[in-house]
């Protein structure tokens, strides 16, 4: 990879910019160059939000994504929005519990997989969907090394929330396995 | 050696600008003879004062001064006790300039108590612009912009101080320098925003468009317009009707804002 | 040693302040700029100094003058609206001289605006907003390193000339975060007031009895009239303009064998960069001048190399305010070409390249030029 353009969208409060966050400063300890732009409107909680991850071998000067590699979808109208702007190997992921996946978007690669509701039946609670949906990006795009994820998760997380998060990153991960393995 | 209240004047930039009958130099003269009964350093005051005609008064003392923009002193005040502490720091403020304007900041310096020692010149009206209509004028008044009478109801400096938090407060007249002497001793001997509200005449506006052109004569009315607090609490609503009470209402301790900051200062070193 | 951090600008500029030996903030919160409040309030308390919210932006901006005096370096930081309120006052530190900082993290505006999206809007305001002729120096950044760098030359300069400094920065570099390496202890020239400071200062409680007003006045702080007020406005104007020249900091690009150029700043500044490489790499004699500090203007500079120049094309993230400058610095000497954009996105890599080569070919200048 020489520079991977991640788009992370949803709603505010869904803690998109402390995924992208986790992302980048992972990507940064394993020597790569990073940029974490946000974009929110002025609600703290709903209203649109994304995060704008850039990793790249080579210095990162324009600091925003206009095609992205990776686009994570965590509600319908993030996936509505931001679909039909894909590069051409991109590669999407949508939660299926929240996104109905229309059937003319075939072209790129989409895998929709069940995170808010993998993120309430195994943890009880939807706040770690951002985690969740970390784990199953890392592992379906190879990003980064899960211990250098593992390890910033834990470090961005408190105490109390630690083995919650770790969990969800793992269960996020698990999810990418059952898929493949159905496709298989 | 006693100390003479011309050693806390630039006596050198007298005579003052203020007019013939003016108030205000009654007041700047309490407050220097305030500062001489308690004997302090000039080198460890500041005076600071904002705009209009008591903001002149910021030009007068022979300390660290700062005439700073309307309304605006107690902000600056609050940035220069903060970083030094170890300054005593005076305002010299007309009504407008404390309570029209400078409202927001007053207000939240009374709720900080931060030690600051306010004494406010209260004229009623806006002087040094040609006699408008102030947050303090009396209901029914005239001024330049209330030809027909002042509709609306005028700030009482002092239930206003007591209500946002400020820890000592009182207030006398321009009739009564003695009183003023004390009580500006007194606010800044205390610890916490100390807030001296001074009735004083402005015989050129306020005086001339109310039928009351002699200063003599104003200040013959603020001697039988005001009460003592201790009579005036034992007088019925009908006997309080037309009067102003004077003195001393307020004097507590509470937390000061500037001693709260530098404890936090070191309980934030320990977390 | 130096190490890798993963860095916000706000941050950044917190960061920036305290390294530079500030050790007074005021403020009020405000959007994109409140992180750097948050980050002192935590932080500052630990070194002694100061941080504290008050009640709006002018009790923010009198508070800091107020501690300036007392002998402390002081800042605020706010935008827009926060900025407007504070004109006032950045007029009275002007006059009185006094050393400080504002930091002005740009969002859309007029008014409320959009709190969220990035602008440089501010330009023309950070120079011209408080009434009267006044000096103030006037400092950008486009990368998180840099926001640090320059809060820190910002202090540096405040206390050499005794004048308001404001750094602009915008929601998007105040939000970004990037892997850095900021600079060590040492690393980085500290200016402290003291006597060997271009334009000595005396403090409050050091027994000189002071006297500063907002009114013009004589060298002993009393009011003057006439002859002596308009020697004291010259003197503190000029203080700035005399030494234009020392203060103008800027990075050129392929500027020897430049026949098209842009100049940008801020934000902007990074679109730039990676439009430019595309445009050399496609042949384009492009050059770039990427401006580090807007006021004083880098006029003399501008008029020099604009007569070399075929087209010169100014993008930023308004309807046309550098652009002005750049139009009278030049003289006529090149066409000058305006790309602004509005919509709070920043302004892309593809849009400059686009421009360069619509406006190099056909030569177009300012009002023909196709804006977003």
């Amino acid at each position: 990879m020489s520079t991977q353009q991640i788009r992370l969208t949803g709603a505010g409060g869904q803690g998109l910019v402390l995924a992208g966050i986790i992302l980048a400063e992972a990507a940064m300890r394993e020597g790569y160059n990073v940029a974490v732009a946000q974009s929110y409107g002025p609600e703290a909680r709903l209203g649109a939000s994304r995060a704008e991850v850039i990793i790249s071998t080579q210095k990162i000067a324009y600091p925003q994504i206009d095609q992205p590699d990776l686009l994570l979808c965590l509600t319908q109208e993030a996936y509505d929005k931001y679909i039909s702007n894909l590069g051409e190997q991109a590669l999407v992921l949508a939660d299926s519990s929240q996104v109905l996946i229309a059937t003319n978007h075939l072209k790129p690669k989409i895998i929709a997989l069940p995170l808010q509701q993998a993120a309430i039946e195994q943890i009880g609670s939807k706040l770690v969907t951002n985690v969740v949906a970390l784990g199953a990006l890392n592992a379906l795009a190879q990003l980064v090394s899960w211990e250098h994820l593992a390890a910033v998760v834990v470090e961005r997380t408190p105490q109390k929330y630690r083995a919650q998060n770790l969990k969800a990153l793992e269960i996020g991960c698990a999810l990418t396995q059952t898929t493949k393995e159905s496709r298989a | 050696m006693a100390k003479d209240y011309r050693q806390y004047l630039r006596v050198a930039k007298l005579p003052h600008v203020w007019c013939p009958g003016c108030g205000h130099g009654i007041i700047t003269h309490a407050i220097a003879g305030a500062m001489a009964d308690l004997q302090l350093d000039p080198d460890e005051l500041a005076v600071l004062g904002g705009i209009g005609c008591s903001g002149r008064a910021s030009f007068l003392f022979e300390t660290d001064a700062m005439h700073t923009t309307h309304g605006r002193a107690v902000a600056f005040a609050t940035g220069l006790k903060l970083a030094r502490p170890d300054l005593r720091v005076l305002l010299v403020m007309g009504d407008g300039d404390a309570l029209g304007i400078g409202g927001n900041h007053f207000i939240h310096a009374c709720r900080r108590n931060i030690d600051l020692t306010a004494v406010i010149y209260n004229n009623a009206i806006y002087g040094q612009t040609g006699g408008q209509l102030a947050p303090t004028t009396p209901t029914e008044k005239r001024s330049t912009t209330s030809p027909y009478g002042n509709i609306e109801h005028p700030f009482d400096t002092v239930r206003l101080a007591v209500a946002a938090g400020a820890t000592y407060v009182a207030r006398t007249t321009s009739f009564d320098f003695p009183e003023i002497v004390r009580f500006v001793r007194r606010g800044i001997a205390h610890k916490g925003f100390s807030v001296i509200e001074v009735l004083t005449q402005c015989p050129t506006y306020y005086g001339r468009l109310n039928d009351l052109r002699d200063p003599s004569q104003m200040l013959y009315e603020f001697k039988l317009q005001t009460i003592p607090l201790e009579e005036y609490n034992q007088m019925s609503p009908e006997e309080r009707a037309g009067k102003i009470p004077i003195g001393e209402f307020l004097c507590e301790e509470r937390t000061e804002f500037v001693e709260s900051y530098y404890s936090l200062c070191q309980l934030s070193r320990s977390v | 040693m130096s190490k890798q951090e993963f860095v916000q600008g706000n941050e950044a500029c917190a960061r920036g302040a305290l390294y530079a030996g500030c050790r007074f903030f005021a403020g009020y919160p405000i959007t994109p700029s409140s992180e750097i409040m948050e980050y002192l309030a935590r932080e500052m308390p630990k070194v002694g100094g100061v941080c504290v919210q008050l009640e709006d932006e002018i009790a923010s901006i009198s508070a800091v003058i107020g501690a300036a005096w007392g002998g402390v370096k002081a800042m605020t930081a706010t935008s827009g609206p926060g900025f407007s309120l504070m004109q006032e006052n950045i007029g009275y530190a002007a006059i009185t001289e006094t050393p400080c900082v504002i930091v002005d993290c740009q969002r859309w505006g007029p008014s409320t605006g959009q709190p969220t999206k990035a602008a440089q809007g501010d330009v023309m305001q950070a120079r011209w907003g408080t009434h009267g002729d006044h000096p103030v120096i006037v400092l950008t950044a486009s990368w998180v390193r840099e926001v640090f760098e320059m809060t820190v030359h910002a202090f540096n300069l405040a206390e050499q000339y005794r004048v308001p400094v404001i750094l602009l920065l915008d929601e998007v570099l105040a939000h970004l975060r990037e892997n850095v390496t900021l600079p060590a202890a040492g690393e980085l020239e500290i200016v402290e007031r003291t006597e060997d400071t271009e334009e000595k200062m005396l403090n409050f409680g050091e027994g000189a009895r002071l006297m500063v007003t907002g009114m013009a006045h004589d060298e002993t702080g009393f009011p003057a009239q006439g002859e002596k007020a308009a020697q004291h406005l010259k003197r503190i104007v000029g203080k700035i303009e005399e030494r234009a020249e020392r203060l103008m900091r800027y990075q050129g690009f392929y500027l020897d064998d430049a026949d098209y150029l842009i100049i940008s700043y801020g934000i902007t500044s990074r679109a730039v960069e990676a439009a430019v490489e595309r445009l050399r790499a496609g042949g384009i004699p492009i050059g770039w001048l990427d401006l580090k500090i807007l006021w004083p203007f880098p006029e003399k500079l501008i008029r020099e190399i604009s007569s070399q120049m075929k087209y010169i094309l100014v993008p930023e993230l308004n309807l046309g305010q550098l652009v002005r400058e750049v139009e009278r610095a030049a003289a006529g000497q090149a066409p000058i070409a305006h790309l602004g954009r509005v919509d709070g996105s920043l302004i892309t890599p593809e849009e400059i390249c686009k421009h360069v080569h619509v406006g190099a070919l056909s030569g177009q200048t300012r009002g023909s030029a196709p804006t977003s």
